[in-house]
C-alpha cells in the first residue's frame, strides 16, 4: 500500500528542525537578533534557496522586492486603522514600515527569482547565479 | 505601552514596524498535533457592533474554523505544512504553528449574523449588536 507522507509528520519535523535552531546560541549574536521585521526563515530546496517571511495584513501591492549580487531587500508597510468614533477594546497588531536587506552567502540569479504572497506569507524562490556555482575540474 | 500604541496610532505608516515575539497557546489541549499560537488581535467596537481583527498568517480559507457556542467565539486556523516538504531549514527566526483564541461575547451580540472575512493573512469578523442592544435616542416630547 502506497503511504504518502503525513503533513503532521512534516510539522513535526520542521518545528523540531526550527527549535534546534532558534535554541542554538549562534543565532543570538545573529544578523537581526530577533529586531528586524519581518522575522525571515531561510530554507534549502535543493539547489535553491527559499526565504519565508510572515506579513499579515501587507498588501500584494505595497511589497517591494529588490535583488542584487547576494542581497535581497524587502520593504513595505501597512497601516492599523480603525473607525473614527469607536472604541478600541484590544490593540495587539502593529502598523508601520518595514525595510530589510538580507545578504546571502552566494550570488542570486536575478532573472530566476520568484515571489509569491499568499495569505500574508511571503515566499522568495531563489536561485544561485549560474557564474557562482562550483564547477567540478577535470584532473587530467 | 501606552505611549506607543498613541504613537503608532499617529504615525501609522511612517514608524518602522517591530516584531512581535509569537505567543504559545497554553492552558489547552487540542488533538492535533503541533504548536499553536495566539493571533495579535485587534478589537474595536462601534455603534453597530464588535469588530475582531485576528493576524493569522498562512491560513488558506479552508483551514480556517470559526465557531461559536454558549456565547464563547473559537477562532482556529491550521496552516498547511504540505509545502514546506522537502525544505531544509538553514536560518531561522521566527516558529511556524496553527493559531487559535477563544473569546467570550457579550449578549448583546446578533449570534445569527456575525460575518468574517480573510484576507492577506488577516480575519475580520464582525459582530452586529442585536438590535436590542443598540444605543437608541429617546425623544423627549
Amino acid at each position: 500500500m502506497a503511504r504518502l507522507p503525513s503533513p503532521f509528520d512534516t510539522l513535526q519535523s520542521l518545528q523540531q528542525a526550527l527549535d534546534s535552531f532558534r535554541t542554538s546560541s549562534w543565532l543570538d549574536a545573529g544578523l537581526s537578533g530577533g529586531g528586524a521585521y519581518p522575522p525571515i526563515n531561510v530554507f534549502r530546496r535543493g539547489e535553491d534557496f527559499a526565504l519565508i517571511a510572515e506579513i499579515p495584513g501587507v498588501k500584494k501591492s505595497d511589497i517591494e522586492v529588490q535583488v542584487k549580487g547576494r542581497t535581497v531587500r524587502v520593504s513595505g508597510g501597512k497601516s492599523v486603522d480603525y473607525p473614527t468614533g469607536s472604541a478600541v477594546h484590544r490593540r495587539e497588531r502593529l502598523g508601520g514600515r518595514f525595510d530589510r536587506a538580507l545578504s546571502l552567502p552566494f550570488e542570486i540569479d536575478p532573472e530566476r527569482v520568484q515571489a509569491e504572497c499568499r495569505d500574508g506569507v511571503l515566499a522568495l524562490l531563489l536561485t544561485r547565479a549560474e557564474h557562482d556555482k562550483p564547477r567540478t575540474i577535470k584532473v587530467s | 505601552m501606552n505611549d506607543m500604541t498613541a504613537k503608532s496610532d499617529a504615525t501609522a505608516t511612517s514608524q518602522e514596524l517591530a516584531v512581535r515575539e509569537k505567543k504559545e497557546l497554553t492552558g489547552e489541549e487540542k488533538t492535533i498535533p503541533g504548536r499553536f499560537f495566539v493571533p495579535s488581535t485587534d478589537a474595536y467596537e462601534t455603534d453597530d457592533g464588535l469588530t475582531l481583527v485576528m493576524e493569522m498568517p498562512g491560513v488558506a480559507r479552508d483551514g480556517l474554523d470559526v465557531s461559536l457556542e454558549d456565547g464563547v467565539l473559537t477562532v482556529e486556523g491550521r496552516l498547511d505544512f504540505s509545502s514546506y516538504q522537502e525544505m531544509t531549514p538553514v536560518y531561522t527566526e521566527y516558529n511556524v504553528g496553527h493559531y487559535a483564541r477563544s473569546f467570550s461575547l457579550p449578549d448583546k451580540i446578533d449570534q445569527d449574523n456575525i460575518g468574517a472575512k480573510l484576507e492577506d493573512g488577516v480575519l475580520t469578523l464582525t459582530l452586529p449588536k442585536a438590535p436590542a442592544a443598540r444605543p437608541r435616542r429617546i425623544a423627549v416630547s
